[in-house]
């Protein structure tokens, strides 16, 4: 048997004599999950854009344009249309006027060679379609018949015509034929070789070749991510000990879990992939951090049910805790759970320990959220400090000008928020905010020490005539 | 209706009519009465080439907008689905097709038009589904340079960065080297080709490759172009992440515009008719297009913001002065002759009082506290100040929980003017970022390491200061009103990308080599043959036309800096200018950003 009737022995016997095909057998949930997402980026895009007509014609679009036709032909009101079809009429025969240097060329009547439909090897057999029947365009024949070159087929290619690729059947060949898209750039023809040869190579050629093409290999990696074709891709990246990428391309299949359960137990398996080490450390906290959530929850969910706890009762939840970052979980229990044992996995304390949280994070984020329930003492006692004599002391580790404003954003009222402005160290920045939040003794208090005669005098005029502050003002001056 | 196009030095009207041209064939191959379900992103460049009246004079009855489920009945012969060659509009399409009721009389034609190009893998998809054979024309149309302005194309391809540099897909570079090749066939080949970068190298080599392998291409047009300059944007990652300050630049940043359209809030401009004062206040938003056909727009857009206001200021004394004339108009010639200019002021006026709310809503937000310390961090970075430190307005800015783009944005800044951070500093940014907004922004910061634009800095060598005093990326003395530099258009910083065009153009590059080896990728010049006959010889005085072609995007600041280029008086160079995509700080992050599933409630 000659060597050639070999090959072709091999490609009978092995090849399904499907023309493309992707053997992947489970990918029919991925194209589901695809469609789905589709759909949704795609409402997402028709949302945004106004869907009635009488925005269109306020709104400036010109009449006329395409996607103020969509609207206008899709809602069948065609009598408005004819009105203003002379305007229209004008714009279109405008044209005929255009110089007419180089306007004899068409586009694609440049690269594509002669236009013919191609309808053609892809055209599916299968009784699933129900088109009517399709001549094949005699043209077309020769196709098949006559033997291109790889080079010749990847040219044909790149102009947009269909070529059978079954021809090449040696692994030289299809080398040749990948070389020769490469060569051509053209990622649509790059990836038709590579459907080509992943159908017909065994899984170990295919990776073994592709790792000594970069492009090719990029091409393969894209296309694998398109159609979701998972395991394959994790396969070859393991081949290629691309150990990183094959964790965060399993870490991102997470995003695709929507049972939190299912997804806590998906991450729990992320935990040790070859990450780089500090992202390992952040896919860890990750993990836990969906575990905490999943069991304040539940816990929460009942409490709220219930209707017993009256934090609940005044403030109920507006959205679910799981799967929100951190600092809003933080937050969260600040408002929820701040007066919480440190044993227990809802209070802010575990969580900053757990978590390793910055001081100044969590001040920042406590603050906020004692502040928007106005428990003014929580905040004393949050930026109060002991030191190992027993005095107390005042700190912020965000700086008492961000205290000022946070507080303020939750209209504290002013004897709360002139306590912090006070403590604001840069003079100027205190004066500021005293002078923005009429926190009068401050002002006064401040000009005072800075003996600043003049402006105190000129304060008087803002404060409340035979009101404390304006007597305050006036003993310093007499002083 | 296209007349900005052939207003500047090449008359891009025929590359628009070229387009035009190929629409017609392609529908007049589907005989009978059409409707066009569209796949909505391609409306918008469409409306760039051509109207409805065009398709509807070749039959086009209908047209819908693509989305699942059963497609309107429309009575009509043939169905076209212009798509993007994207697996995901193929599923759609899919359940278009497979609801079409089999039992209607007489059925109806499917066809698909791709563009810009076929997809054998989304053939091969729709195959996959079974629905392969339900088309009839399967085809594509080359919409790779669209005419935006009479200096500017795009093939607004919005992922052409990502594929390049991210995912190594060529792709969008050969729709640039075929668009490329297209402009040749209408303008003449360009004898001149510089380029700077992996992704200009390659487009040159494709280019070459396509010349020789089309022997028709070689013709016998005079060269319009006389230099192509290619510019891959990863050469210069810092110039779109700073906020442009041009006026143009500012509309984009704040309400983006898309395909020369812009959506602005309604309230400011509320028409002012006597007797209803805020009864019929509109609620949707006001849509504008912006090009250079309209007279004011085009002198304003590409000045600094800050020169706006006293050009719009003039302008409405000179107009209402005009309009004053009415008084002193005595005979009936004079009367006449003030009616026939009518038209045009109201033009002028309404023109005018458009660009004053928009000028009013800019600056309600460039005078707000968070824009100026947002700019202010910005300038320190770009002026080499502290760039080696966690900074203070991130922190905050994270703390407060501002949008993660603007945040990425100014990391990333700040990473680039420092080439790269130091592992400690990235680390923090990293923890704080991932802990406010979520941990699955892992993989969007992975992305933008891949990208170069965060990333540890290797060898502890800190290369921008030599670029920036190099090629004066940074002009103390910037002068906004009367500018003398490209840095206007940044208020002190001068866009890399221009300012390579213009070392290029004068001296030449051969002066900065030393720069250009810091910068990634190779540069390299080429020459195109032309016949002896096509060989150009200068008029005295006569300027050179460039074409700088943006490989990853370009910003509506760099245009503008290119555009002041071309009006210097010694100057000697006018610039055309072409991209994959127009881009702002903003777009370009959210481009590379990993598209996460919504919220599961």
């Amino acid at each position: 048997m000659s060597r050639a009737r070999a090959d072709e022995e091999e490609y009978w016997h092995s090849s399904k004599f499907r023309a493309f095909t992707f053997d992947d057998e489970d990918d029919e949930l991925s194209q589901l999950k695809e469609s789905k997402r589709a759909v949704n980026s795609l409402r997402d895009i028709v949302d945004d854009d106004d869907d009635d007509l009488e925005r269109v014609s306020w709104s400036g679009e010109p009449v006329g344009s395409i996607s103020w036709s969509i609207k206008e032909t899709a809602s069948g009101s065609t009598s408005s249309l004819d009105g203003r079809d002379s305007s229209l009429q004008k714009g279109s025969s405008s044209y005929a006027a255009l110089p007419k240097q180089g306007s004899s060329y068409s586009l694609s009547s440049l690269f594509k060679g002669e236009l013919c439909l191609s309808l053609s090897a892809l055209t599916d057999t299968g009784g699933k379609n129900y088109a009517p029947e399709l001549r094949r365009p005699k043209a077309e024949y020769k196709d098949y018949s006559s033997d291109w070159s790889p080079k010749d087929t990847v040219k044909r290619m790149q102009r947009g015509k269909v070529c059978s690729l079954e021809r090449f059947r040696s692994l030289q060949d299809k080398l040749v034929l990948l070389d020769e898209a490469v060569a051509g750039h053209d990622g649509n023809v790059i990836t038709a070789v590579l459907i080509f040869l992943k159908r017909t190579l065994r899984r170990e050629i295919l990776f073994r070749e592709v790792e000594v093409r970069q492009v090719a290999l990029c091409h393969l990696i894209h296309f694998l991510r398109e159609t979701g074709e998972q395991k394959f891709l994790l396969d070859l990246l393991r081949f290629l000990d691309r150990t990183e990428e094959v964790a965060l391309s399993q870490y991102r299949e997470h995003l695709n879990i929507q049972d939190v359960e299912k997804r806590r137990e998906f991450l729990k398996g992320c935990i040790g992939l070859p990450f780089s080490a500090e992202d390992n450390s952040h896919i860890q906290d990750h993990y836990t951090l969906l575990e905490r959530q999943i069991i304040i929850e539940a816990n929460d969910r009942h409490l709220e049910m219930a209707g017993q706890s009256e934090l609940f009762r005044k403030y109920p939840r507006k959205a679910s805790i799981l799967n929100m970052p951190l600092v809003t979980t933080l937050f969260y229990s600040c408002f929820y759970h701040y007066t919480e044992a440190e044993g227990t996995f809802s209070s802010p304390s575990n969580l900053k320990k757990t978590f390793k949280i910055p001081d100044k994070q969590y001040v920042l984020t406590a603050l906020a959220a004692r502040a928007k329930l106005r428990a003014w003492g929580d905040v004393d006692a949050l930026l109060t400090t002991k030191n190992w004599l027993g005095y107390t002391k005042k700190k912020a580790p965000i700086g008492f000008h961000r205290v000022v404003e946070i507080l303020q954003r939750n209209n504290a009222p002013v004897q709360v928020l002139q306590e912090y402005v006070r403590l604001v160290e840069d003079v100027e920045t205190r004066l500021n905010l005293a002078t923005k939040y009429k926190c009068h003794d401050v002002v006064i208090e401040t000009y005072r020490d800075l003996k600043d005669r003049i402006q105190l005098t000129a304060y008087k005029c803002k404060v409340e005539r035979g009101s404390a502050e304006e007597e305050k003002i006036n003993s310093i001056l007499n002083n | 209706m296209a007349a900005h196009l052939s207003s500047g030095r090449v008359n891009l009207t025929a590359l628009r009519e070229a387009g035009r041209r190929e629409l017609r064939e392609f529908l007049d191959k589907c005989a009978g009465s059409k409707a066009i379900v569209w796949d909505e992103y391609l409306t918008g460049p469409f409306g760039l080439i051509a109207q409805y009246s065009l398709l509807k004079e070749h039959e086009v009855e209908k047209m819908f907008t693509l989305k699942p489920g059963r497609l309107p009945a429309a009575d009509v012969k043939n169905i076209i689905f212009f798509v993007r060659p994207k697996l995901e509009l193929m599923d759609i399409i899919t359940d278009n097709v497979l609801r079409e009721d089999r039992g209607r009389s007489p059925q109806r034609d499917f066809h698909i038009l791709f563009v810009p190009r076929r997809s054998l893998l989304c053939e091969q998809w729709l195959k996959e589904q079974g629905v392969l054979g339900s088309f009839i024309h399967r085809e594509q149309y080359s919409l790779d340079l669209i005419p935006f302005d009479g200096d500017l194309l795009s093939m607004e391809s919005e992922s052409a960065f990502k594929e390049c540099y991210l995912e190594s897909d060529q792709t969008s570079l050969y729709h640039a080297a075929k668009g490329l090749m297209t402009l040749q066939a209408l303008y003449g080949t360009i004898p001149q080709i510089f380029g700077k970068g992996d992704c200009a190298r390659h487009v040159a080599n494709m280019m070459i490759r396509m010349k020789r392998e089309f022997p028709g291409s070689q013709n016998s047009i005079f060269p319009v172009f006389d230099t192509l300059l290619l510019l891959d944007r990863n050469v210069d990652l810092l110039t779109p992440l700073a906020t442009q300050l041009t006026y143009e630049g500012l509309i984009d940043e704040i309400y983006g515009i898309q395909n020369t359209y812009v959506k602005l809030p309604p309230e400011k401009f509320a028409p002012k008719k006597q007797g209803e004062g805020g009864k019929d206040l509109p609620t949707e938003p006001k849509k504008l297009q912006l090009n250079s056909a309209e007279e004011l727009y085009a002198e304003i857009r590409d000045k600094n913001f800050n020169a706006v206001g006293s050009v719009l200021s003039k302008k409405a004394k000179i107009i209402s002065a005009a309009f004053e004339e009415r008084h002193h108009a005595k005979t009936v010639g004079e009367i006449k002759q003030f009616v026939s200019q009518l038209p045009h002021m109201q033009a002028a006026r309404s023109s005018l009082a458009n660009h004053t709310s928009i000028a009013e809503l800019i600056k309600d937000i460039t005078t707000s506290e968070d824009f100026f310390d947002n700019l202010t961090v910005e300038q320190e970075f770009m002026s080499g100040i502290d760039t080696d430190k966690v900074n203070n307005y991130i922190e905050d800015c994270i703390a407060q929980k501002h949008p993660l783009i603007k945040i990425l944005r100014l990391v990333c800044l700040q990473s680039v003017c420092n080439s790269g951070l130091k592992q400690k500093v990235l680390d923090h940014y990293k923890r704080e970022i991932l802990q406010t907004y979520g941990y699955e922004h892992i993989l969007t910061l992975n992305n933008l390491e891949k990208a170069g634009l965060l990333k540890p800095q290797t060898g502890g060598r800190n290369n921008y200061p030599t670029i920036r005093k190099t090629l004066r990326l940074w002009m103390d003395d910037v002068n906004e009103q009367n500018p003398n530099d490209i840095s206007y258009v940044y208020s002190g910083y001068a866009p890399l990308s221009v300012r390579l065009a213009q070392l290029l153009a004068r001296p030449g590059w051969r002066s900065i080599e030393e720069v250009l080896k810091m910068l990634p990728g190779p540069h390299f010049e080429e020459r195109q043959q032309l016949p002896t006959g096509l060989q150009k010889k200068r008029q005295q005085g006569e300027n050179r036309v460039t074409l700088v072609f943006f490989l990853g995007g370009v910003t509506y600041a760099e245009i503008a800096a290119l555009r002041f280029l071309s009006q210097m008086e010694d100057g000697g160079t006018e610039y055309v200018i072409a991209t994959t995509k127009l881009i702002n700080g903003t777009t370009w992050i959210k481009s590379l950003m990993e598209k996460l599933e919504p919220a599961p409630f």
